[in-house]
């Protein structure tokens, strides 16, 4: 401060504000006080209508105001309250106004078991309500990826047990790790910011995230909201494998599959090799088989052709036309006599009638006709004159005659 | 049916063995003239070979990304420090 500087006497005036200015400065450049840690049980906690929160960290020899703003308290994983034990994360300032000092929180995280246990529950549930464990925005994992995402420690069993056990199922896939720290406040940022790089590269199928087993502490990092979000928001398929199988974070409620432990992730991301093998040897043999059957199929039907009576006999056939052909020929003849047989009686009929009205019939009864020297019929006895000469026809015969006398 | 030989396939393993499966679907229907029989079984033997040569060809690929280099590096078998 430079007036300070200048008047460094003790008869030197300074007024409040400027000594206040002064202490804040030094709080400024104290690289501890920028970045602290600090753990304590809260108490007077006031979550003011603004959204900030205010209360006081203490433990049994000292306490410590401290203020937690909206736009740092919105991050957290649980509402905190009096009595809770927390670790808290932020910078010591003064509050000029007051001549306080005060911890300007960013973080706060449970401390204890207890706390975690409190804490996680009330982010599962915030999380369930903003819809991050929806089973409809969960994705299929694809059956043959060709590359392998993996965000872990470098140097854990997990990752070991995950390359173990993809090289052994499906070495075809390509692995690719991005190393993270899996404990400790930097681990949830880094997991997160991994899942976002992997989704800025376009050749990957899967992403499996995970760590081995620890206390509930150490597995913390996959139950932290920017986890899940990242999570979340993955474009590629998260198989989340968190510790043991009795161990569940929030990252395995939020991801697409949530493996018991990493071994069980690789199982479940990659298929086995020697089942699709087999899988080929039976097809294989189901092919040769059906071909078989088909073939077999088309041979006994060929066989049947050859065997029918048409082409063993082909005359059968002949005879069965012929058959019919001769059928019909009987019942034309048939028709055909019926109806010359009506022809004949009509006939008959008809002549008997013709018969009766016959002149030769009239003559059978008695009756003659009479004819002149031309052959015409003499109807009238006045056409004739005495001792013309006459024909007349009889039933039997002719006979010759003289007019002697006409009346 | 042009008989195409399994390393000119240019299929992925999965689109071959998808196929694969429809080979068999498509002759096991009772249908299924045998010319086009005689043809499905031909292409997938040639699907069966090229899938099997696909798990035989295990060209493992493990790489780690590198701060460093700002790439991803190809490391052992999982011993990297």
């Amino acid at each position: 401060m430079r007036i300070l500087a200048e008047q460094n006497n003790f008869e030197a005036v300074i007024t409040v504000g400027q000594l206040t200015t002064y202490i804040k400065d030094l709080f400024a450049a104290d690289t501890m006080l920028n970045k602290l840690r600090v753990s304590g049980e809260i108490s007077n906690f006031k979550y003011h209508t603004s959204g900030h929160m205010y209360f006081t960290l203490k433990d049994a020899s000292a306490s410590l105001r401290c203020v937690m703003f909206k736009s740092a308290n919105e991050r957290l994983a649980f509402r905190p309250a009096d009595g809770f034990r927390v670790v808290l994360g932020g910078r010591l300032s003064v509050y000029e106004r007051d001549g306080q000092y005060q911890m300007y929180v960013e973080s706060m995280m449970p401390d204890g078991v207890g706390s975690l246990f409190t804490a996680f529950e009330v982010l599962k549930k915030r999380l369930e309500a903003q819809g991050l464990f929806a089973q409809g925005a969960k994705v299929k994992l694809p059956r043959f990826p060709r590359c392998i995402g993996v965000v872990t420690s470098p140097t854990g069993a997990a990752l070991k047990d995950i390359l173990a056990t993809l090289s052994r199922r499906f070495p075809q896939s390509e692995v690719r790790i991005v190393p993270v720290l899996v404990q400790g406040t930097e681990a949830a940022a880094q997991i997160a910011e991994a899942i976002n790089f992997f989704n800025t590269l376009s050749d990957v199928d899967v992403l499996i995230i995970g760590r081995g087993g620890g206390s509930i502490e150490e597995l913390w990092a996959f139950n932290e909201e920017v986890v899940a979000h990242a999570i979340f928001n993955s474009r590629i398929p998260v198989v989340s494998a968190v510790g043991h199988e009795t161990d569940f974070t929030i990252s395995d409620f939020v991801a697409d599959v949530r493996a018991a432990t990493p071994t069980a992730a690789a199982e479940q991301v990659v298929p086995d090799k020697r089942e699709l093998l087999q899988f080929l040897n039976v097809a294989g043999k189901r092919m040769l088989m059906m071909m078989q059957a088909k073939l077999d199929n088309n041979r006994r039907y060929l066989e049947s052709l050859a065997n029918a009576r048409e082409i063993t006999r082909p005359n059968v056939r002949i005879d069965q036309y012929r058959q019919v052909l001769d059928n019909i020929d009987t019942r034309l003849g048939d028709r055909l006599a019926y109806v010359l047989q009506g022809c004949a009686a009509r006939l008959n009929y008809l002549d008997g009638k013709l018969e009766a009205l016959s002149p030769e019939a009239v003559l059978a009864r008695g009756f003659a006709i009479c004819l002149d020297a031309a052959g015409t019929v003499i109807r009238d006895a006045d056409s004739l004159n005495d001792g013309d000469a006459l024909n007349i026809r009889l039933h039997q015969g002719i006979v010759g005659a003289r007019v002697i006398k006409t009346h | 049916m042009m008989l195409t030989h399994p390393k000119k396939l240019t299929l992925s393993f999965e689109q071959a063995l998808k196929r694969l499966e429809n080979v068999i679907a498509c002759l096991e229907k009772s249908d299924c003239p045998l010319e086009e029989a005689l043809a499905l079984y031909q292409e997938g033997m040639t699907l069966l070979v090229y899938c099997r040569d696909k798990l035989d060809d295990a060209e493992k690929k493990v790489t780690m990304f590198s701060k460093e280099t700002g790439k991803f590096e190809r490391i052992g078998d999982g011993d990297q420090a």
